[in-house]
């Protein structure tokens, strides 16, 4: 705990609350207060049309609050273009979703060099070694020159995963990453995850309704109609201190 | 490869058939652009030849822009009363002082000049008569200043000076007369001087009214036949450079007050024909294009349909309004540039096929092929408008593609 506090969150939210505007407005998320630090694995649970998903695009700048703010590394998002955002999300941020979205035309390895071309912080053989290495760690060794359409969905998944590291983040945001995975595939990418916290320190948050898999986090928030009912992180598990070896997770 | 670029092209090479529809669609406008310029200009510049070689840069001739003052007018400029129905005073018209005239344009730098008289005449053969312009030369000097002894088909100029009472006929003249060379045809001028004249020469310029309607005699003939003993109607002028005519025809106006016109000014009428011609042919060939660009939007806009999630996820990844809208923008390019290319090869191989092709038509001009111009600029231009018109439909669709809210798009397929 002491660890834990003496860094600063990677990801807070302060007051947040997002309304869809409408004839009707749609309540998604209120009044949230959250802090997210550097090697925690959190799940956020809940039944559907809590704003699950609501507060994890939140999180990751996909969406803006309608109320509050929304601070990366101290950093308050609320100011800043469309194009900042997009700037933060590209070196900061990855994204894992319930259906794997990747593009189509491009291999598993093309793939994952997408957001590296995009940022261009290594150069073409960096990048290369990098997306390579990447996707051996999620156990694709063999499978990088194939195309989506020719892979499992457990792989296509740990594609995406790959891809969301691809630009070395601090933050890594999972909708339902297992909702369309058997167990056996599911099981696999939670590990991957526990592994991106607590061996690289990065923030890993999920949205998951699977109790089994929430269990193995280290924090749990309960979402029940927009509201935080329940964040296990006062009686749960801490985040490990982030692993001092070199892999690739880490830049270079 | 550049990322968007690698994108952009890959969304292509996925609709391998409407992309080839809309290639071929942008291919046929710059194609047809190509052809139909080539072939206009071509036409255009081969009718300016013809008409600038069958007349001199500049004339001068007998008459001045503003009717001149009668003498009366001169005497009580600003009297008091007008005197209506004052009659000009005859004179015999003609170019005045023509010698020194002729003497001192000789001497300006650039420009090389012969004297003509021109009247009508009446020229009858058994039961044929026409009535014709017939312009009395000084064959040493004419040559020099315009293309009539290149345009002689037979016989030649010199023959006008050997021949007692030589005449040079236009072939359609001499067809129409059913006239050979060494016939005698009569000639009769409106103050009824008849003179029986020999055939020595037939000229052909390609200009049909030009041919049927002009012949040509010796100058002092011509005095002799219209009654105008030493007397000169048209001074006629080559410029060195062509360009300089309209300036050259300026200078002299003022300096000899003879109205003096230019071969562009005198085919006036001729470059308002084409102007037309030209808007013409930019219309229908950016109708083309428009409809080539029509397939461009349809395929960029379907292209961005079928992709959204690939755009959402682009976007959730970092990329940003400008990244979605220049991959789409990319495609556009891509199209009218491969489009162009194509397009310039269509084109290349439309004015071929067209200048082998040989037929014989009789309208203002005589022609038996098409006159086509071979110009970069045509293949530069048409490439030019295709490219822009093709970013300019993909445009429109690609704003929307950057639009795209990614959140709506990962909401919707969870």
């Amino acid at each position: 705990m002491t660890e834990a506090s003496a860094t600063a969150p990677a990801v807070e939210a302060r007051n947040v609350t997002r309304v869809l505007p409408g004839t009707v407005p749609v309540t998604l998320v209120r009044e949230i207060d959250l802090a997210i630090m550097p090697g925690e694995f959190v799940a956020i649970t809940g039944p559907s049309g809590s704003g699950k998903s609501s507060l994890l695009y939140l999180l990751g700048l996909l969406d803006r609050p309608s109320d509050g703010k929304i601070l990366v590394h101290g950093r308050d998002t609320s100011g800043l273009s469309g194009d900042e955002l997009a700037a933060l999300r590209l070196a900061r941020i990855g994204f894992v979703f319930q259906f794997h979205f990747l593009l189509p035309e491009f291999t598993a390895l093309e793939n994952v060099l997408v957001p590296m071309r995009r940022l261009e912080r290594w150069d073409d053989r960096a990048a290369r070694e990098r997306a390579e290495r990447l996707l051996s760690d999620v156990g694709l060794a063999d499978q990088m020159k194939k195309r989506p359409d020719q892979m499992s969905g457990g792989q296509r998944q740990r594609v995406a995963i790959a891809r969301s590291m691809a630009n070395d983040p601090d933050i890594v945001l999972a909708d339902e990453p297992t909702g369309n995975l058997d167990q056996k595939n599911g099981q696999i990418v939670f590990e991957i995850f526990t592994r991106l916290a607590t061996e690289y320190g990065k923030s890993v948050i999920t949205v998951t309704h699977d109790p089994h898999l929430a269990e193995q986090t280290h924090r749990q928030i309960h979402l029940v109609d927009g509201r935080i009912v329940d964040d296990g992180s006062k009686d749960r598990a801490q985040p490990a201190e982030p692993a001092a070896t070199a892999s690739s997770w880490s830049p270079g | 490869m550049n990322l968007k670029l690698d994108i952009a092209l890959t969304h292509l090479k996925a609709r391998k058939r409407q992309t080839l529809v809309s290639v071929l669609g942008v291919a046929m406008g710059v194609g047809f652009f190509i052809a139909i310029a080539s072939l206009m200009q071509g036409f255009q510049e081969d009718l300016v030849r013809r008409v600038i070689d069958n007349s001199p840069h500049i004339t001068m001739k007998d008459e001045f822009r503003d009717p001149p003052l009668q003498p009366i007018e001169i005497a009580y400029a600003g009297g008091a009363f007008a005197l209506r129905g004052v009659k000009p005073k005859t004179e015999i018209r003609g170019i005045r002082r023509a010698g020194q005239i002729m003497q001192a344009l000789t001497t300006w730098q650039g420009l090389t000049v012969s004297q003509v008289l021109q009247g009508q005449g009446f020229l009858r053969y058994g039961s044929k008569e026409r009535s014709a312009t017939i312009t009395g030369i000084e064959p040493d000097r004419e040559r020099l200043v315009t293309r009539i002894e290149k345009d002689i088909v037979e016989g030649s100029i010199d023959s006008l000076k050997t021949a007692a009472n030589g005449i040079i006929l236009g072939r359609g003249l001499a067809r129409r007369l059913a006239l050979q060379m060494n016939d005698t045809v009569t000639v009769t001028s409106p103050t009824g001087v008849i003179i029986r004249m020999k055939v020595v020469g037939i000229s052909h310029t390609g200009v049909l009214a030009f041919d049927e309607a002009n012949a040509y005699v010796l100058l002092k003939k011509n005095q002799i036949l219209q009654g105008k003993t030493n007397i000169v109607n048209q001074i006629r002028m080559r410029a060195d450079d062509i360009n300089e005519s309209r300036a050259i025809a300026a200078k002299v106006e003022s300096r000899f007050g003879y109205k003096s016109e230019s071969w562009d000014e005198a085919n006036e009428g001729v470059f308002g024909v084409f102007f037309i011609q030209n808007m013409i042919m930019y219309s229908v060939t950016s109708a083309i294009l428009v409809v080539a660009c029509f397939g461009i939007f349809n395929i960029i806009s379907t292209v961005i349909f079928e992709k959204t999630r690939d755009i959402a996820i682009m976007k959730s990844m970092g990329f940003a309004e400008g990244d979605v809208r220049t991959i789409f923008l990319l495609e556009g390019l891509a199209l009218g540039a491969i489009g162009a290319g194509i397009g310039c090869a269509l084109g290349l191989a439309l004015t071929s096929m067209l200048s082998v092709i040989r037929f014989k038509a009789v309208g203002l001009v005589e022609i038996q092929q098409f006159i086509l111009k071979w110009s970069v600029w045509h293949y530069a231009i048409a490439s030019g408008i295709a490219m822009v018109s093709a970013v300019a439909a993909a445009y429109i669709p690609s704003r929307r593609a950057a639009k795209v809210n990614p959140v709506e798009i990962v909401r919707g397929a969870a």
